[in-house]
C-alpha cells in the first residue's frame, strides 16, 4: 500500500510546483517509505509514496501505458491481477512491469470506466488521461483505503490523507461544526464528509471524473440486500460449502504478495477462522500478532492462547497498558484525522509497530465479518426489540435482552431501569432508524457540552435528513436486522472500523491490512441470505460458525462474543499525562471555542472521583479531549510550509517550460 | 420540597453537567436518556447516603425513580416509614 497525492488546475493558470508535491508526499511518507515518484505536466501534478509489496524491483510509480498517454498513481492491491493481466496480454497489451498497478491501467484502457466492476481488491487511485486532460479518481467498494479531496483556489487537490492537502498553505483548515454534530451522533462522519470544512472524502464504491468540461461523481456498486427470487431462505449444505469455498479463495488471493503475510489473532471467531485458514491451507510458517490488555476486563488472552496452542502459530503480542493507551492518544489522532469516541484504535496502533518491527508489511484481519455475517449485538438487540414491539406490554419479551447483555442485566438493581431504557422507541418499529436510535440519541447528549457558538452554528442542521437521502429505494422493505446491517456498513464500517481503527493506525507504521471477509463476492453472497439464517435465533454469525465448526475448538465457536474495546477514563485521566492540563484547561477550551468549560470541568471532576464510569461519561471524555487535540494539531499548530524532505526516485517532467529540477530528484 | 431540591441539584451537576433547562419535575430520565444503568447506581447511592435510607432491589423500578416527581413521592414514603 501507499500514499498518493495530486493537484489539477481547473481554472488556475499558475504552474504547479514540484515543491508542493514533495510536501504532500513527505507528510504522509509512512504510507510509503520505500520509494517515491512523481509526474508533472502543465495541467496536473501526481505524486506517489510506495510501500513495496508486489513487484518489488520494477513497480515504481507513476506507471504509464504503451504510448504514455495514460498515467496512474495507486494505493492498494487488486488481488485478481494475475488473471486480469493474462486476459490483457491475450488482447495484445504490452507490460513493462510485473505490478498490479499496470494491470489496472491497461484494463481501463481496454474497458473504460466499467473496468471497476472487474477489480477484486482494496484501492484508491488516480488515472490521468493526458490526451483528453481527464482525471479519474476511484475508491474500492467498501472504502478500505482513503481518498480525500478539496476544490479551492480553482484547483482540485487530492490525497490519501487530509494532512497532505493541508501541506498546501492555500488550503483552509477549519473544523466543520456539522461534522462535529455527526461525530457526536454516529461516532464518525457520514460518507463523503470529514472533520474539516470543504475537505471531502470520495465515498466507497464511487469514482469521480474531472474533465475540462465537468466534474462528476458516480457510484459503481451498491451495498444491496436483494429481495427477489435469488433470496436464500433456507440453510443448506450447498450454502455452507459455497461460503466456505468463496472464503477460501478470498484468503488465497489475499496472500498474493512478494513479502510474507501475517495475521491478526484476537481469540475471537473471525480472526481465529482466518488464521486457521491460512495456517492449515497455505502457510505452515505463519506469524500471528495479538493484543493483550493490562486491564483484565478487556483481555482476551485465554482464548488467544487457546488458539495459539491449537494452531501452533508463531505468535507475538503487545500488552496495552492504561498508561500506553493514554500516552499514544495524540499520535493516534494525527493518523485518524478525526475525533474519536472510543480508544479502540490505540492498541491497534501499538500493535502495528510490533508488526513493522517484526519485519512484516502485510497482515490479514477479521474486520467486516460482523457486518457481513451478522455478528454485532445491535443486530440481535434490534431483533429482540422488534419482537417486543409486537407486544409492548409483555413482561417476558424484554427479558431476552438479558441474554444479550448478561453482564449488566445480572445486576438486579438496574434491571428494571435498563428495560425502561431499551423501551425507548418501541412504539415506532417502522422508524427507519429503529435499531440505532437509542444509541444515537444517547451519544447525541454529548452535544450538550458544545459551546453556545457551536450550538448556534448547528441549530438548524439535521443529520437524520442527510442520512435518509443515503438510504436505497428498497430499504423500507428490508427487515429490522437487515436495515441495521446496512446502517452499520454505511456509517461505521468504512468511516471508523476500516479507517480510524483500520488503515490509518496500521499505515502509521507502514503496515497494510487485508480484509478477506470484505471480498465483494462474500458480501454479495451473504447479502442474499435471509437475516433469520444469519442470526439463528440469537446465535450470531451462524453460517460462519457452521463453516468452521469442525475446524476450530468448540470453545471458540460457542464462546460469548465480547465487543473489542479499550479502557478510557483510567487511561486518559492519568496524572502522569498532561492530557487534561494541556487540552481541557479553561484556557485551552476557550481557545478552541468548541465546548463549554464549566460543563467539561464538571465531567472531569465527576470522573476523577469514580472507579467505574458510565458509557456516556467515557464517550464524552474521549470525544472532548480528542476534538481538542484534533483542533490543536491540525488547526493551531499545523505547519503547512515545511520543506518536504522527499527525493523522488522517479520523476516524469512533461511541462512545456521545465524548471530546474536538480533539487527535486 | 427541600429534599427534592437536593436531588435535582445532584442530577443537574452529575448527569446534565449544569444544563438546567431540560429538567422539569416530570421529565422522564430514562425516556430522555438522562440517566443510564451506571447512573442508576450513582443515583441510588446518593439517595441512600443523603437521606440515610436503605433502598431494596425491588424498589428500583422506574415508577420510583424515573422522574423528580416520582423520586419525591418515593422519598416521602421512605422517610415517613423511617419515622414510624
Amino acid at each position: 500500500m501507499c500514499g498518493i497525492a495530486g493537484i489539477v488546475n481547473l481554472g488556475n493558470q499558475q504552474p504547479i510546483t514540484p515543491d508542493a508535491l514533495r510536501r504532500m508526499v513527505s507528510v504522509q511518507q509512512y504510507r510509503g517509505p520505500d520509494e517515491s515518484g512523481a509526474y508533472l505536466d502543465d495541467h496536473i501534478a501526481l505524486a506517489h509514496a510506495r510501500l513495496s509489496i508486489i513487484a518489488l524491483k520494477d513497480g515504481t510509480q507513476p506507471i504509464h501505458n504503451e504510448d504514455k498517454s495514460l498515467w496512474i498513481i495507486y494505493n492498494g492491491e487488486v488481488f485478481n491481477y494475475p488473471e486480469l493481466r493474462q486476459e490483457l496480454i491475450n488482447r495484445g497489451h504490452k507490460f513493462y512491469t510485473s505490478s498490479d498497478t499496470e494491470v489496472i491501467l491497461h484494463l481501463y484502457e481496454e474497458k473504460g470506466i466499467n473496468f471497476l466492476n472487474e477489480l477484486n481488491g482494496q484501492f484508491a487511485f488516480a488515472i490521468w488521461n493526458s490526451k483528453n486532460r481527464t482525471l479519474i479518481l476511484a475508491r474500492d467498494r467498501v472504502g478500505i483505503l482513503p481518498l480525500h479531496y478539496t476544490i479551492q483556489n480553482q484547483r482540485l487537490y487530492f490525497a490519501s490523507e487530509i494532512k497532505a492537502l493541508f501541506a498546501n498553505k492555500e488550503i483552509k483548515r477549519l473544523i466543520d461544526p456539522e461534522s462535529l454534530d455527526q461525530i457526536f451522533t454516529y461516532w464518525t462522519t457520514l460518507p463523503g464528509k470529514t472533520a474539516f470544512s470543504q475537505i471531502k472524502e470520495l465515498p466507497p464504491a464511487h469514482y469521480m471524473i474531472i474533465s475540462p468540461y465537468e466534474i462528476k461523481t458516480e457510484k459503481y456498486w451498491d451495498l444491496n440486500f436483494p429481495i427477489n427470487s435469488e433470496t436464500i431462505n433456507k440453510k443448506s449444505d450447498n450454502l455452507i460449502n459455497e461460503i466456505s469455498e468463496t472464503l477460501m479463495d478470498s484468503v488465497k488471493i489475499r496472500l498474493r504478495a512478494d513479502v510474507p503475510v501475517g495475521t491478526y489473532l484476537s481469540g475471537g471467531l473471525d480472526s481465529s477462522a482466518l488464521t486457521e485458514t491460512v495456517k492449515k491451507n497455505f502457510n505452515n510458517e505463519l506469524r500471528s500478532f495479538g493484543i493483550r490488555f493490562e486491564n483484565k476486563d478487556y483481555d482476551e488472552g485465554k482464548f488467544q492462547n487457546e488458539m495459539v496452542d491449537f494452531l501452533k502459530v508463531n505468535h507475538s503480542e503487545i500488552t496495552a497498558s492504561n498508561d500506553a493507551i493514554g500516552a499514544n492518544l495524540e499520535k493516534v489522532l494525527w493518523h485518524t484525522e478525526k475525533p474519536l469516541l472510543r480508544t479502540g484504535p490505540i492498541p491497534l496502533f501499538i500493535l502495528s509497530e510490533l508488526v513493522n518491527q517484526s519485519g512484516y508489511k502485510v497482515v490479514l484481519t477479521g474486520e467486516g465479518a460482523d457486518e457481513v455475517f451478522g455478528g454485532y449485538d445491535i443486530f440481535k438487540e434490534a431483533k429482540i426489540r422488534n419482537f417486543w414491539a409486537k407486544d409492548p406490554d409483555s413482561k417476558l419479551r424484554p427479558l431476552l435482552l438479558g441474554r444479550l447483555y448478561p453482564y449488566i442485566f445480572k445486576d438486579d438493581r438496574v434491571k428494571q431501569t435498563l428495560i425502561a431504557f431499551f423501551k425507548n422507541g418501541i412504539d415506532n418499529p417502522d422508524d427507519p432508524f429503529f435499531s440505532h436510535n437509542i444509541r444515537w440519541k444517547n451519544t447525541s447528549k454529548i452535544k450538550n457540552f458544545f459551546s453556545e457558538q457551536i450550538k448556534d452554528n448547528t441549530k438548524d442542521y439535521d443529520s437524520y435528513s442527510e442520512l435518509l437521502k443515503l438510504l436505497p429505494a428498497d430499504y423500507s422493505y428490508w427487515d429490522t436486522v437487515t436495515k441495521s446491517q446496512f446502517l452499520e456498513s454505511l456509517i461505521f464500517l468504512s468511516n471508523y472500523l476500516l479507517s480510524s481503527q483500520g488503515d490509518r493506525v496500521a499505515m502509521a507504521h507502514s503496515v497494510e491490512l487485508r480484509v478477506p471477509y470484505l471480498d465483494h463476492r462474500i458480501i454479495e453472497l451473504l447479502n442474499k441470505v435471509n437475516s433469520e439464517i444469519k442470526i439463528n435465533g440469537l446465535n450470531e454469525k451462524y453460517l460462519l460458525k457452521q463453516v468452521f465448526k469442525n475446524r476450530l475448538p468448540s470453545n471458540i465457536i460457542s464462546r460469548w462474543k465480547n465487543p473489542y474495546r479499550a479502557p478510557i477514563h483510567k487511561a486518559l485521566l492519568n496524572n502522569n499525562l498532561n492530557l487534561i492540563k494541556d487540552y481541557c484547561s479553561e484556557d485551552a477550551i476557550k481557545r478552541t471555542g468548541i465546548f463549554e468549560y464549566s460543563k467539561v470541568q464538571k465531567l472531569i471532576n465527576k470522573l476523577e472521583k469514580l472507579d467505574k464510569a458510565s458509557e456516556f461519561d467515557e464517550m464524552a471524555l474521549v470525544g472532548i479531549i480528542s476534538t481538542q487535540i484534533i483542533s490543536k494539531i491540525f488547526i493551531d499548530d499545523f505547519k503547512s510550509d515545511l520543506d518536504g524532505s522527499t527525493k523522488f526516485d522517479l520523476f516524469f517532467d512533461y511541462r512545456s517550460v521545465n524548471e530546474k529540477l536538480t533539487n527535486v530528484i | 420540597m427541600s429534599q427534592i431540591s437536593a436531588v435535582k441539584e445532584f442530577i443537574i451537576e452529575n448527569f446534565l453537567f449544569g444544563e438546567e433547562d431540560q429538567l422539569k419535575l416530570d421529565t422522564d430520565f430514562f425516556d430522555q436518556g438522562i440517566i443510564d444503568s451506571t447512573g442508576v447506581v450513582e443515583l441510588v447511592s446518593f439517595l441512600e447516603e443523603t437521606f440515610n435510607i436503605s433502598i431494596d432491589d425491588e424498589e428500583l423500578i422506574p415508577e420510583n425513580l424515573s422522574s423528580l416527581k416520582n423520586i419525591d413521592v418515593f422519598l416521602q414514603k421512605k422517610l415517613n416509614h423511617k419515622v414510624v
